[in-house]
């Protein structure tokens, strides 16, 4: 069974004159022990989605529509009481900012034992030994001394590693990990993604790796969900989303980035314009207005899904944009 | 004044803070921010300067801005040095040196409509008289690629980019000679990052421009700049053209960001041999003994906990501190 599958996710905020659409359809599934990225800059809705598949959105913001199926239970139905069940105990979340996500007047100890006393029962000195445990798998040294400080005292890279030993406390069969190194320098960046990769193919933990890094997917994920102005656009394996790029945003984006692979007067070919405002609501496409090969009907109608080897796109023109990206390649 | 020189020159520049503590805020100590780095950035060219965060990057830059004092060393532009300028020198230096920021948000003032943001500085060095400063900020805009129109915008109701975009125009309304960019597209989403990457490439070409890029994305610097100069706690660790710099690294924490930087391309990654970067970086208040890199360096051996190397030449152009690759020198 699948372990995550989310359906036509949408996500409504409501606004003075009625609610407004952020996310109108995310859909992506993951496995147990595989790495799913999802891609998209910000306003596509990437971290709406992730929050709420932990039934954590905010005040204001609610489910509209769709289907989030965990490990065969359906998330929606679940009652508060029963999504807080799960949460921390089978589905983890690690996010953006370790120092704004860690309480910082409760030291280490407390803060990585509360889920394991909380959701696993575990007595304190269970807890304490197990966290002893947790901190030197992440990489942390003198756990012992770690346990009595208080996040001020670590470093940026090690509150990540606390973050990620709190995720990991309660044997998770999920973790939904949210831009989980973009504030950290870049060589801790790569320690630290690692870490979480190799983690969670030891354990065999379901992986959603959130993220704006096209490199970081490449490195770490076996399959990719684009997603732009709320709605997934394109689906498939990092393989064949790198090769074979199908929606045009996808394709831009690739064009986007200075790489180092490539020889330094590489041009890039950046999207014009910038993403919608994603309250403003228009019909057709959310890309068309940045798109070079919009036609009638991107401006009218939004596009299906086509599906051809497991590669899923939403583009009125992926055929013809397909096959047009082949012919400049060759 | 236009020499043949260099346009800017910094010549072993130290730059410190004071440690405060207690309730007396006495100086118990202080950390050496930048600690004896030269380079020269030609005219016409682009020149970056990569490292972590407390590496001094963005210490270096203030100091050209001289919005940080040096301790010691000097810093020249177009062959004077800025520390023996006179007033009306160091005016004339101001509006010929211009900075962009990282956050377009917190640089702009967010009371100030996008005409007077960039009308002000025209007025008050004088540039031009009132009634043409209307039509010189539609130039600016359109150059920078936006519509005359903004000009009645405030930074609160333009995008990330388009701030990004009115930061620049603002930096070149002082027909500035050098541009210093102090991690100018970090903030941006991709697909935004690379129209102002484009944008300061083309209006380098236009123009003339001279840029001190400050970055920690490497790939981002490698394509903007000609020569780049990484830096480690305070150090120079590596300095060469962006081509062998990156093609023939010699310095072992060069090789370290390099590798740490994934490229999208996922047969390329599964094919690449990593060897990560154990530990971070120390803090610059209490720095290692010898090379400061020692501790996280695989290469290190007994000479490099005792000695720092110094920066010396290992191929024309091209230099590291390393006892190891390089043919260091002591540091003095």
């Amino acid at each position: 069974m699948t372990l995550l599958r989310v359906e036509n996710l949408a996500i409504d905020v409501a606004r003075e004159g009625g609610a407004r659409r952020l996310v109108h359809d995310a859909h992506f599934s993951v496995d147990r022990g595989e790495t799913l990225a999802i891609v998209g800059e910000s306003g596509s809705g990437k971290s709406l989605t992730a929050l709420a598949v932990m039934g954590l959105l905010d005040e204001g913001l609610k489910v509209a529509g769709g289907r989030m199926v965990f490990d065969g239970q359906d998330l929606g139905a679940l009652t508060p009481r029963q999504h807080n069940d799960l949460r921390g105990s089978r589905i983890a979340m690690i996010f953006q900012e370790p120092m704004t996500s860690l309480n910082p007047v409760r030291s280490i100890e407390r803060q990585l034992t509360e889920g394991m006393r909380l959701k696993n029962k575990l007595s304190r000195r269970a807890a304490r030994a197990r966290a002893l445990e947790l901190l030197a798998e992440v990489g942390i040294s003198d756990p012992e001394r770690r346990l009595k400080q208080f996040p001020h005292q670590l470093s940026g890279g090690m509150r990540q590693r606390v973050m990620i030993a709190i995720a990991l406390s309660c044997e998770p069969e999920l973790i939904l990990a949210d831009e989980p190194t973009t504030a950290l320098d870049v060589t801790i960046q790569a320690q630290i993604l690692a870490l979480t990769s190799r983690l969670c193919r030891d354990h065999g933990v379901g992986l959603v790796l959130i993220t704006h890094n096209l490199g970081i997917v490449a490195r770490h994920a076996g399959n990719v969900a684009v997603m732009y102005g709320g709605r997934v656009v394109e689906r498939a394996t990092a393989r064949q989303l790198y090769r074979d790029p199908r929606h045009p945003y996808t394709q831009g984006l690739l064009a986007s980035v200075p790489r180092l692979d490539l020889p330094r007067d590489t041009p890039l070919r950046p999207v014009p314009g910038a993403p919608p405002d994603p309250t403003v609501a228009f019909p057709g496409c959310r890309f068309h207005p940045r798109c070079a090969k919009a036609t009638d009907i991107c401006r009218e109608k939004v596009p299906e899904f086509t599906e051809a080897d497991g590669h899923e796109v939403a583009c009125w023109n992926a055929g013809a944009v397909a096959a047009e990206a082949k012919g400049a390649v060759a | 004044m236009t020499g043949a020189g260099p346009l800017l020159q910094v010549e072993d520049l130290h730059v410190s803070f004071p440690i405060r503590k207690g309730l007396l805020q006495r100086v118990v100590g202080e950390v050496k921010a930048v600690n004896g780095v030269s380079f020269s950035v030609p005219r016409g060219s682009a020149f970056g300067l990569v490292g972590e965060s407390g590496c001094g990057k963005t210490t270096v830059a203030r100091a050209v801005l001289q919005l940080v004092e040096a301790d010691a060393g000097a810093i020249r532009f177009d062959g004077e040095d800025i520390a023996q300028m006179n007033a009306p020198a160091l005016q004339r230096f101001r509006s010929r040196v211009q900075a962009v920021f990282q956050d377009p948000f917190s640089s702009l003032n967010p009371r100030m409509t996008v005409g007077r943001i960039l009308g002000e500085p025209l007025r008050v060095h004088r540039l031009m008289p009132a009634s043409g400063i209307r039509a010189e900020v539609a130039r600016l805009l359109d150059i920078c690629g936006l519509p005359a129109g903004f000009a009645e915008l405030y930074p609160h109701e333009m995008s990330g980019g388009q701030r990004q975009r009115v930061g620049i125009a603002r930096a070149l309304a002082m027909k500035p000679e050098l541009i210093v960019c102090d991690e100018a597209v970090s903030a941006l989403d991709v697909s935004i990052q690379a129209q102002i990457i484009n944008l300061l490439e083309e209006l380098q070409k236009e123009l003339g421009l001279t840029y001190l890029f400050i970055g920690h994305d490497l790939s981002v610097v490698r394509h903007l700049c000609d020569e780049v100069a990484v830096m480690y706690l305070g150090r120079i660790a590596e300095h060469a053209p962006s081509d062998p710099l990156f093609a023939s690294p010699r310095h072992p924490y060069t090789q370290a960001l390099i590798d740490a930087v994934p490229n999208p391309d996922p047969d390329y990654e599964a094919g690449r041999e990593i060897v990560p970067l154990e530990g971070e970086v120390p803090s610059p208040a209490n720095p290692p003994s010898g090379c400061y890199f020692h501790p996280r360096c695989p290469l290190a051996t007994e000479r490099c906990r005792r000695e720092a190397p110094g920066l010396a030449p290992v191929e024309p152009g091209h230099s590291a501190a390393c006892w190891e690759t390089g043919m260091a020198l002591p540091a003095e």
